[in-house]
């Protein structure tokens, strides 16, 4: 008998707009000693599908309209808030997707995980403590004795991952429910919090549900896989078929979506567009403390034309190299040459006539634009500032630039609230575009995006690029998609450049430990082979 | 060309601003609507008062005398025979001047000097907030006082005292709102088109600041009536033969076993005007809220 076998799911969230079927007639099955995945990209149902078994969306405005989900031979949904309770935390688990937020930051991490069996099983307080002990040490924290009585503020993203992963198993729970547990994760990490979940999974032969918006996370670990799109379930079936003869069209576009090839070798000019030497940048050079050295003595080229990869973990610099350049954060040492005017010295007119020349697209497309001002005024803003048109011009040069990024022209007059990430990613890279800039960073585009989302952008961005001639600097987290649009590849750790060179050159022969290291990190890469 | 394109905008669906959006919230509160519509109904008769009020400002009818509400004087007439709806028109008229003025004062030097200090940061922020720690500290009463002992009782000088002390803390609420908008992304973003720093203050941060600015405006008109209306009852605000509600009710007071009408009319428009921002302002902060905005 299965685990956990869902029948008939359905979920409606009733708000002021009518009611919305936010999960349609789901069913599926986990088995004890599986790990079965659901993807879907954001809206499609998978988190509330899973929340709703336990009874964790809030109703009203949610509503269970329909089904039933036995587990031991009981109905969840059936069941009184006081046995579900009983469920909760003892029987079932959950790992969220951000740590942090998930601990008590006033609470030890040693209390805080032997608060469900103190709860569930009236433990006494040495056992449990015991018991914590252990299971710390399971999970891979070192040398648990002294950090037990830390606060999860002491402890990295990864290690506090590992601390909600073994608060969740404390109980021996049959079934652990992850829900994105790597999204907010650095690549290594990710790959080693995957890991560990796939090896306890199966040392303790549990169930596991896991949830990703990401088909290529979940490559390797998943037995099972469920692709889920706006609240139904579109296709699922084990990982080989899913991946080899994936059928519903969704699938295959998700497939489609995980970028894989490198970028063919362009010929380019030899000729460097933008010169960087020695370049550093402090942060908080309080006269006590030392300050944050977040970029260090880096030197390298951008030459015309190319697409310069930028990838490191959080904390390796990748983002303050970006906005050093465009000069959007105060640079400590060094020269930035643009076309060999020292970028760092310019200052007033000067500056202004650098800034039109070089533009930003930002990670965040919702807090990236202005949520006062409509696609036009953002759009002519640039456009009226640098003279590119004037007053009586500018409504073209406007519908011109969203023509461009592919939005309808209708949406013009419409606010950045009204409109998906997606489309929001669109204006801000016709808000880049729209001075006619030479150089472009590009910081983590696409990271916020959906998977099919983030390949329709990546696409436009190369077009454009070809279009209007640009060169550009992409920084990302992601080797995967750097891979797939760069021609060059610079590899950060803690503010230094540890390799770079071409995608190819990189991914079949990288030199140092710590790229090698990066490479392994990328997930599905049994895909990618 | 550029006519087609023209037309085309034009025909363009109309988005809705997060303005408007709020609006259509607010117009869901009953009761803020109630306080919104008290608060027009109040300030057009101010502003029509020389026109539409009974009888003259001055006007005595010492005969008369302190009588109760009546058909010839419906709300009935002082001990020097003057009727008190008139009275009250006109002393409507100097107390929501000063609530509204006084108020403006506030919000235009408050935003400003908010706004450049959360901007700028560094050493500017801290010699222009570390003024207004200063300036907190004074005990605002004494300050007011002194003034008017100095330079004399005068309605402008009121206004610029009740400002002067309510803008401090407009600078503080405003310079929270900008550091946490300084780090959006989409000021780096304008800045990086090569906007300056004023053009990017006034377009792209105070439209984003202004929300809790506003909320915080409808509270404190109230608070600034009541201190005029505090400063009158003490002598210290408006003179006669000017008048204010707050002089009205001090009056009242005075005589309040005898004629009880003359404290209970004008204190009756004081507190609604007062309920009226209240409900306002709570209705404001709601609507404003973008947390509840989207379902």
């Amino acid at each position: 008998m299965a685990l956990l076998e869902v029948n008939n799911l359905g979920v409606s969230f009733v708000t002021r707009n009518g009611t919305n079927r936010a999960v349609d007639d789901v069913s599926f099955t986990v088995e004890s000693g599986q790990i079965t995945a659901i993807i879907g990209e954001s809206g499609s149902g998978k988190s509330v599908a899973c929340y709703s078994l336990l009874g964790l969306i809030p109703q009203p405005p949610g509503r269970i309209d329909s089904g039933q989900a036995l587990f031991g031979g009981r109905d969840l949904l059936q069941l009184p808030e006081a046995e579900l309770r009983k469920v909760r935390g003892r029987d079932i688990a959950m790992v969220f997707q951000d740590p942090m937020t998930c601990l008590n930051p006033y609470m030890t991490v040693g209390k805080q995980l032997v608060e469900p069996l103190r709860y569930h099983q009236k433990t006494p307080a040495a056992q449990a403590r015991r018991r914590a002990l252990e299971l710390l040490q399971e999970v891979g924290i070192r040398d648990p004795e002294s950090t037990i009585d830390n606060y999860p503020h002491q402890f990295s993203g990864g290690m506090r991952q590992r601390v909600m992963i073994a608060m969740a198993l404390i109980n021996e729970p049959q079934l652990l429910i992850a829900d994105e547990p790597t999204t907010a994760l650095d690549v290594t990490i990710q790959a080693q919090i995957l890991q560990l979940i796939a090896e306890l999974q199966r040392k303790r032969d549990i169930g596991v549900i896991f949830i990703s918006h990401d088909l290529a996370v979940v490559a390797d670990i998943a037995d099972q896989i469920v692709v889920m799109q706006e609240g139904k379930i579109v296709e699922s079936g084990d990982r080989t078929g899913i991946f080899r003869h994936a059928r519903h069209p969704y699938t295959q576009k998700l497939l489609a979506a995980i970028p894989a090839d490198s970028k063919a070798g362009a010929t380019l000019s030899p000729e460097p567009l933008i010169q960087v030497r020695h370049l550093a940048t402090w942060f908080g050079q309080g006269r006590k403390q030392e300050p944050v050295k977040a970029v260090n003595d880096v030197s390298f080229d951008i030459r015309r034309g190319e697409v310069l990869g930028v990838v490191g973990e959080s904390g390796s610099g990748k983002s303050t190299i970006g906005r050093s350049l465009l000069r959007l954060v105060p640079v400590t040492a060094g020269q930035v040459l643009f076309d060999d005017t020292d970028v760092t010295q310019l200052k007033g007119r000067a500056l202004k006539d650098m800034r039109r020349r070089m533009q930003i697209i930002f990670q965040d497309p919702f807090a990236s634009l202005n949520p006062r001002m409509t696609v036009y005024d953002t759009l002519a803003e640039p456009l009226l500032l640098h003279g590119i048109e004037n007053r009586s011009s500018v409504a073209r040069g406007v519908l011109k630039l969203m023509d461009d990024v592919g939005l309808a022209r209708n949406f013009v007059r419409k606010y950045p609230h009204e409109f998906s990430g997606g489309q929001r990613q669109r204006i801000a890279i016709g808000r880049a575009l729209a001075t006619h800039p030479e150089f472009v960073v590009a910081d983590e585009p696409v990271s916020a995006l959906d998977v099919t989302i983030q390949a329709q952008i990546l696409d436009l961005m190369l077009a454009l690029g070809r279009e209007y001639g640009l060169t550009m600097m992409f920084i990302s987290h992601d080797l995967a998609v750097v891979r797939h649009i760069a021609d060059r590849i610079l590899v950060l750790y803690r503010g230094e450049i540890v390799e770079q060179g071409t995608g190819h050159e990189l991914f079949e022969n990288p030199q140092q430990t710590y790229t090698r290291e990066l490479l392994q990190s990328i997930p599905g890469r049994s895909l990618l082979q | 060309m550029s006519d087609a394109s023209i037309t085309d905008i034009a025909q363009a669906e109309q988005g809705t601003s997060l303005w408007h959006d709020a609006w259509l919230r607010l117009r869901r509160n009953r009761l803020a609507l109630f306080g919104l519509g008290i608060l027009v109904l109040f300030i057009t008769i101010a502003l029509l008062t020389p026109w539409i009020a009974p009888y003259g400002y001055a006007e005595q009818n010492l005969d008369l005398g302190a009588s109760g509400p009546s058909a010839a004087h419906w709300l009935g007439t002082d001990i020097f025979g003057r009727d008190l709806l008139t009275q009250i028109m006109y002393g409507g008229r100097i107390s929501l001047a000063v609530g509204f003025i006084a108020t403006a004062v506030a919000l235009l030097i408050g935003v400003t000097w908010g706004a450049v200090a959360g901007y700028v940061g560094g050493r500017v922020d801290a010699v222009m907030m570390r003024l207004v720690d200063i300036l907190y500290a004074l005990p605002f009463m004494i300050f007011i006082v002194l003034l008017m002992v100095v330079f004399g009782r005068n309605l402008l000088l009121l206004f610029l005292a009740i400002g002067a002390v309510e803008w401090l803390t407009m600078a503080r609420i405003m310079r929270s709102q900008v550091q946490t908008l300084r780090q959006q992304e989409f000021v780096e973003a304008a800045v990086s088109l090569g906007l300056s720093p004023s053009t990017i203050i006034r377009r792209h941060v105070i439209p984003n600041a202004l929300g809790p600015i506003i909320v915080y405006t409808t509270l404190t008109i109230p608070s600034v009536m009541l201190l005029e209306a505090f400063l009158s009852f003490l002598g210290l605000g408006i003179q006669p033969p000017q008048t204010s509600w707050g002089l009205l009710i001090s009056y009242g007071a005075e005589t309040m076993e005898e004629y009880p009408w003359l404290l209970l009319f004008p204190g009756l428009a004081l507190t609604l005007t007062l309920f009226s921002l209240n409900f306002l302002g709570d209705g404001l902060r709601d609507a404003l809220d973008v947390r509840g905005s989207r379902d």
